[in-house]
């Protein structure tokens, strides 16, 4: 009995033995030579593989940057990953405006009512071909999360209350999963402003106005007051929809003001200017 | 607005048919009923505990993992734990210590279905799962086989084998040499085998009954005719040509499509939806592998009996099956 | 009887009062004309604000080959273009006209008298066609005169009308083929004419056997046209698995029914067809099967385009207390539409309104793998494989399983026990694969 057991356990170490001598000696023979500075980078990027780069993964961008010194880099890394791969690489930090992803509708369930109620398939692209949205906006957002199932970092929720997507500031990287997904292209990447605050136009409708009001207290009817009040000459209003040039943008907040539907947006909400968001998106919160 | 004024908006077709999961499992749970009631007949009111604790443990089971480990709404209602826990009673001997069955309850529900991710996603089919852990954890429990008697502990309808089952017996003698005739005068009459007068699990012992109950799925279209024929035939033909071989070796392919759990495999354990290919190709090429299988290890292998082995090695093929067995196309290209 | 080869379900008819005659529905105060009625590139308004217009007068053009234009309906004075929600639930451009009594333009021949002689020539008949504005009135809407110019490496052999009818509640063809089978025989006849075939049959499903009987009974007299009675099942009116059924002959994957010999007709095309050749008629009312079992006494109406769908049901006794859905169109095909805004339009068959009841979508429970769908499918592919590697967003996967083949004529989900939605996810999967493929040939 005891000689089985020292037999079997003498049989085993000696093929373990065997088998780790061959394997070390085939990974020392077919070894790939590669920059050490690869796994070094790869380990500072993210690390979610979103794709939002267009590469593979994050470690096929960690080759692209190490060969390439011109390359720009990864488009959601925030100042802490951009230094680290500077460190690591000897390069100066390169200096880029965060960004955020923000919603363009307002609509939802609180300032839209909804005229029909869809059953079935929970997907925005699919609910979008039977449907403008319950509330019959054409061009407002489905609510049935194509955004939010994209996500890779987990930043971008449903609201239960208002039925639209949120981005969560702490975790979104502004790569751009959503801003794809969304087959209303509703979501827009724009600069974060967190102090300032971000002013975009919370509205995507092109119908004309007395349409656009049927459907939505908060749409853009087109009125163009945004545009005569901006003192940079940042809003241009085509098709009934204005837009705020991100690039001109001050972050005034003149027009926010002046917007008689509420559409004209701003976020992360300013408390003096709260009262200037409509009352039903403060019942909200 | 008031809520139910609003209409309804959704993607075509505006209609359904009239199947659905629930009727499904519940049909066959109908159709489980005369196996079911033959074994109370010959096993008496111990066939009767055996199956009620069987079916709650898995009821149970089912219920406690749904609700704590995956928080969903509850699934009983779909009756599918149901079937799991009859089919599992009815492949067990009827004196089998209750706890040995709630442990193949568990390991049915829990293991075979739920770690799957539950109902439709278990590549093997649970209860015969459950059956083939405790044959392989309890061999001497789950093959010592009871005679069967008249209803209520009465007396032995018949001189029947006390256990071993009729394939059990033909094994061992068959090891001895004595030849298949001679074993045959010694087994009980074919028609006996034919309504259940034999020592064997709960649900396998009666071919008519199961029978009955594969009818009744056959009309309800809850089964087609392919996996059940095709089993049973190529089981048929395949001991039929060993049999011709050399009939003192081997048993006659009646005896094999009477004893053990053929039918019951047949009818109603490789027809289970989940663990079936899709196509009627598909399901004849998992039908005959079951059949020859079964033949196979019933004669060549350690086990007398083999349905569930081959029931269980087909379902591992099934998704191989599925890929290669494509439904027939309305018109192929070029 | 003839059917076509694999696939196919059989929802319960639901055939509501066939033996009702047709009613011809009051003119509204106010139509809506969709610019666009038809399959193709979109129409162009040509009447503006104030342009008095009789019926019949042209309201549309549209240049584009795969186009077809829109006659008015009424006459009276145009109010205004604007947008209205269609039958897809969204807004889309319509001539607003205010009804003024019912004056028709002077070249309409409107007297009852059937003409059966064919004087026009085949490119003749084609042309007046396309004027008339005559598309396929199955429900696609196809511009009828594109199907009577067959590429020149094809030829057609025959004309196969689809009589069929498969999609339960809907009588309108029905109705059609009892009161006007001879007008159906001569448009046919006109059809053949211009396609220069020989043979023409007539598919009806057995449920119908008073059509097929009187539809044989007057083909007698049209040399080359014949009826064949075809089993009920579902999709049995679908192009591709009419042509099964009645020649036998399948269009190959990614090809049309030219490809096989065979141009395809519904019934109600012939008759308007015929009333474009023979009696200068454009298109400019059909038969709309209103219907459902709610519905007190379903009708078939004659109705002008551009009647609102909420006066369809005022003259069937307004709309069911407990109405939990509204689509137009057929069970398994027809769109459910928001509001009973929307307005009639050349491919709208029918108005059905389902109850609370019926309205809603059943529990969904997980795939059982039980191969229903499969077996179901009338292209022979596999629902659960598409849908499930969509939802996965495997779309080449989605694309290796041919999706492209799929008809959406919803058997697979019809059919499912476990009640999923199917047919959502593969049209959402063709719909992303067709935008992959043509991507990649637009490389």
């Amino acid at each position: 009995m005891n000689e089985t057991i020292i037999n079997s356990i003498w049989l085993l170490a000696a093929l373990g033995l065997v088998l780790a001598l061959i394997l070390y000696f085939v990974a020392q023979k077919f070894k790939v030579e590669e920059d050490p500075r690869i796994d070094l980078v790869a380990d500072a990027l993210p690390g979610a593989n979103c794709g939002a780069c267009g590469k593979a993964g994050c470690r096929d961008m960690a080759v692209q940057i190490v060969n390439d010194p011109a390359y720009t880099g990864c488009p959601v890394c925030n100042e802490e990953n951009v230094a680290r791969i500077a460190e690591i690489l000897g390069r100066v930090p390169e200096k880029k405006d965060p960004m955020i992803a923000v919603v363009r509708c307002k609509g939802g369930k609180v300032n839209t009512e909804a005229k029909a109620h869809y059953e079935g398939l929970q997907s925005c692209s699919y609910a979008a071909s039977v449907m403008p949205t319950e509330s019959g906006c054409p061009f407002g957002c489905l609510g049935f999360g194509d955004c939010t199932a994209v996500c890779a970092f987990d930043a971008l929720h449903i609201n239960p209350q208002t039925g639209l997507p949120e981005a969560d500031p702490e975790k979104c990287t502004a790569c751009g999963a959503c801003a794809k997904a969304c087959p209303r292209t509703i979501i827009e990447i724009r600069k974060r402003r967190d102090e300032d605050g971000r002013v975009y136009v919370g509205c995507m409708n092109k119908q004309k106005g007395v349409y656009s009001a049927k459907v939505c207290k908060v749409s853009c009817i087109g009125c163009g007051k945004c545009v005569k009040t901006c003192p940079q000459n940042a809003i241009t209003l085509d098709n009934n929809l204005a837009y705020v040039n991100d690039a001109l943008c001050i972050s005034c907040q003149a027009c926010v003001d002046a917007c008689p539907t509420h559409a004209m947006t701003i976020m992360p909400l300013d408390k003096k200017k709260a009262k200037a968001e409509p009352e039903a998106a403060a019942q909200t919160i | 607005m008031a809520e139910n004024t609003k209409w309804v908006i959704s993607g075509a077709p505006h209609v359904h048919g009239p199947e659905s999961v629930t009727k499904i499992m519940w049909g066959v749970v109908i159709a489980l009923i005369p196996s079911f009631l033959v074994s109370v007949y010959f096993f008496g009111l111990q066939a009767l505990l055996l199956t009620v604790v069987t079916v709650l443990s898995c009821l149970l089971f089912e219920f406690i993992i749904n609700r704590f480990c995956f928080k969903r709404p509850c699934s009983l209602g779909d009756g599918s734990a149901m079937i799991t826990g009859l089919l599992l009673a009815l492949n067990l001997p009827s004196d089998l210590p209750l706890w040995m069955a709630i442990v193949g309850a568990f390991v049915a529900i829990g293991i075979a279905k739920w770690a799957y991710g539950g109902l439709g996603q278990n590549p093997f089919n649970p209860a015969l799962v459950g059956r083939v852990f405790l044959l392989i954890s309890f061999p001497v429990a789950m093959t010592h086989w009871p005679a069967p008697k008249a209803l209520f502990g009465g007396t032995a309808l018949t001189d029947a084998l006390s256990g071993a089952t009729p394939l059990g017996f033909a094994k061992e003698a068959l090891k001895t040499g004595m030849p298949a005739s001679e074993i045959a005068n010694s087994l009980p009459a074919y028609s006996d085998l034919f309504f259940g007068n034999m020592a064997g699990s709960m649900g396998e012992i009666s071919a008519i009954a199961i029978l009955l109950g594969g009818l009744y799925m056959l009309c309800r279209k809850i089964i087609t005719w392919h996996i059940p024929v095709t089993f049973l035939g190529s089981a048929f033909i395949f001991s039929g040509i060993l049999w011709l071989c050399s009939p003192d070796k081997f048993m006659d392919p009646v005896f094999h499509l009477l004893t053990g759990g053929i039918m019951l495999g047949a009818v109603f354990m490789a027809t289970d939806m989940v663990t079936s290919p899709m196509t009627a190709k598909g399901k004849i090429i998992f039908g005959i592998g079951c059949g020859v299988l079964t033949v196979l290890i019933r004669t060549f292998g350690a086990y007398p009996e083999g349905v569930s082995f081959a029931i269980l090695i087909m379902n591992a093929l099934v998704p191989l099956i599925n890929r290669g067995c494509t439904p027939k196309r309305f018109a192929t290209s070029k | 009887m003839k059917t076509f080869n694999i696939g196919g379900v059989h929802p319960h008819d639901n055939k509501l009062n066939t033996e009702a005659p047709v009613k011809e529905l009051p003119i509204p105060q106010q139509v809506c004309v969709m610019v666009s009625q038809h399959l193709g590139a979109p129409s162009q308004p040509i009447v503006k604000k104030g342009d008095k217009v009789k019926v019949g007068t042209v309201l549309t053009q549209n240049d584009a080959f795969l186009g077809a234009v829109v006659h008015s309906p009424v006459s009276g004075t145009v109010n205004k273009i604007a947008d209205i929600p269609d039958a897809s639930n969204y807004p889309k451009p319509a001539i607003f006209i205010d009804v003024e009594g019912d004056e028709w333009e002077e070249s309409i021949d409107r007297s009852p008298e059937i003409k059966r002689e064919i004087e026009l020539d085949a490119p003749a008949i084609i042309q007046k066609v396309k004027d008339m504005g005559i598309v396929g009135m199955g429900g696609a809407c196809f511009p009828t005169h594109v199907k009577l110019m067959p590429p020149k490496d094809a030829k057609a052999e025959f004309l196969l009308l689809n009589g069929v009818e498969c999609e339960p509640y809907l009588t309108c063809d029905y109705r059609l083929m009892l009161d006007h089978a001879e007008e159906i025989m001569i448009g046919a006849s006109i059809l053949m004419k211009a396609l220069d075939v020989k043979q023409a049959i007539v598919g009806i499903e057995a449920n119908k056997p008073k059509a097929i009987e009187h539809m044989s009974e007057v083909a007698k007299s049209f040399p080359g046209i014949s009826v064949q009675a075809l089993k009920m099942k579902y999709p049995q009116g679908a192009e591709k698995q009419l042509i099964k059924a009645l020649t036998g002959r399948a269009v190959p994957s990614g090809k049309l029914p030219i490809n096989v010999g065979c141009v395809v007709d519904n019934v109600a095309t012939c008759y308007a067809v015929y009333q474009a050749v023979q009696k200068n008629m454009p298109l400019v009312q059909r038969t709309v099967t209103v219907t459902g079992p709610s519905i007190k006494e379903p009708t078939n109406f004659l109705a002008r385009f551009g009647t609102p769908v909420s006066a369809f049901l005022e003259a069937v006794g307004g709309i069911p207390q407990d109405t939990g859905k509204v689509i137009s169109g057929g069970p398994m095909m027809g769109k459910s539409i928001m509001s009973a805004e929307a307005t009639s339009v050349k491919g709208m068959s029918g108005i059905l309104v389902l109850p609370e009841s019926e309205a809603h979508r059943n529990n969904v429970y997980p795939c059982i793998r039980c191969g229903k769908c499969v077996d179901a499918c009338p292209m022979g592919l596999e629902p659960y494989l598409i849908a499930a590697s969509t939802a996965a967003k495997n779309f080449e996967q989605t694309e290796k399983a041919r999706v492209m083949d799929c008809i959406e004529c919803g058997c697979c989900q019809f059919t499912c026990p476990s009640n999923r939605s199917l047919l959502d996810n593969v049209k959402l999967g063709k719909a992303t694969v067709g935008k992959i493929i043509r991507a990649r040939n637009a490389k």
